[in-house]
């Protein structure tokens, strides 16, 4: 049942594994495909992977990034509206903590990735390591 | 019903808009509404939208947000990983005329956009004073 789902490291096809944790009814990221994660896109150009995750509200100090091997791990938390005397109506958004852990593609330069956040939408860029960029082989002629 | 409830947009199959944006296609933002005693707040989630790309618009009863999302990528770029579109947020909400919509105000900030929607004065819970008599 969609919303309901409170899977325990799902795994999704060889790029991800995902941890969720709970902190009681309210406090939970619901939702399908990505269990209610953060949604993520990745795509290459010759010498970066990128990375996009849509993540409103969230300021620099509510994410925990890292690139350990060949894994980008994305770690958040978002609170839900904690004033008295409010009542809910409706509450699609999620709130809790998400951890993703995603398996790139190619290896990268741990040490070069760097990361922006803007208008909800955390942008990272993360350089191919020298052994994974396209080489550029010179055939030379063969002497006679 | 709808359950989700999520940082996933959804995308919506029926639309009033009559304009298309680049894509075509639109997302639902998820909201959050909650009450308190003097108004309803309208929390909804729309990512890659500033405040210069907010359009609101209360007509008759029907208060709708727009958020217009400039693409970020390519048309043709080739994802590792797509587990979202990009396109315009739109939703529209049903106001019962418990709420002042001239006092209605917005802010958006980081990718989310909150609705104050004051109640009328008439709507509000009263304390009615017991004298002794």
């Amino acid at each position: 049942m969609f919303g309901n789902g409170y899977t325990m490291g799902r795994l999704r096809g060889d790029l991800d594994r995902m941890f969720q944790h709970y902190f009681g009814d309210l406090e939970r990221w619901g939702g399908t495909d990505t269990g209610g994660m953060p949604a993520v896109n990745l795509w290459e150009n010759e010498s970066t992977l990128q990375a996009e995750a849509e993540v409103p509200g969230f300021r620099m100090e509510d994410l925990d990034l890292q690139v350990i091997g060949n894994d980008l791990l994305l770690k958040g938390a978002r609170k839900a509206d904690e004033r008295a005397g409010v009542s809910y109506h409706r509450q699609e958004r999620g709130v809790g903590e998400f951890e993703r852990v995603i398996r790139l593609p190619t290896q990268v330069d741990a040490a070069k990735v760097q990361a922006t956040l803007r208008d909800g939408i955390l942008t990272i860029t993360l350089p191919k390591a020298e052994a994974a960029r396209p080489r550029k082989i010179e055939v030379k002629h063969a002497g006679k | 019903m709808d359950t989700k409830t999520s940082l996933e947009k959804r995308e919506a199959k029926d639309t009033a808009m009559t304009e298309r944006t680049w894509s075509g296609r639109y997302y639902t933002p998820n909201v959050d509404i909650m009450e308190t005693e003097n108004e309803l707040t309208l929390t909804a989630d729309m990512p890659g939208v500033k405040p210069s790309d907010v359009d609101i618009r209360f007509e008759q009863g029907e208060l709708s947000i727009h958020g217009r999302v400039a693409p970020r990528q390519e048309e043709s770029t080739q994802y590792l990983l797509h587990e979202y579109g990009l396109g315009d947020f739109y939703r529209t909400f049903q106001i019962s005329e418990t709420i002042d919509a001239e006092r209605i105000t917005a802010e958006s900030k980081d990718g989310i956009l909150v609705l104050h929607l004051p109640k009328v004065e008439r709507a509000k819970p009263r304390r009615i004073a017991v004298k002794s008599s």
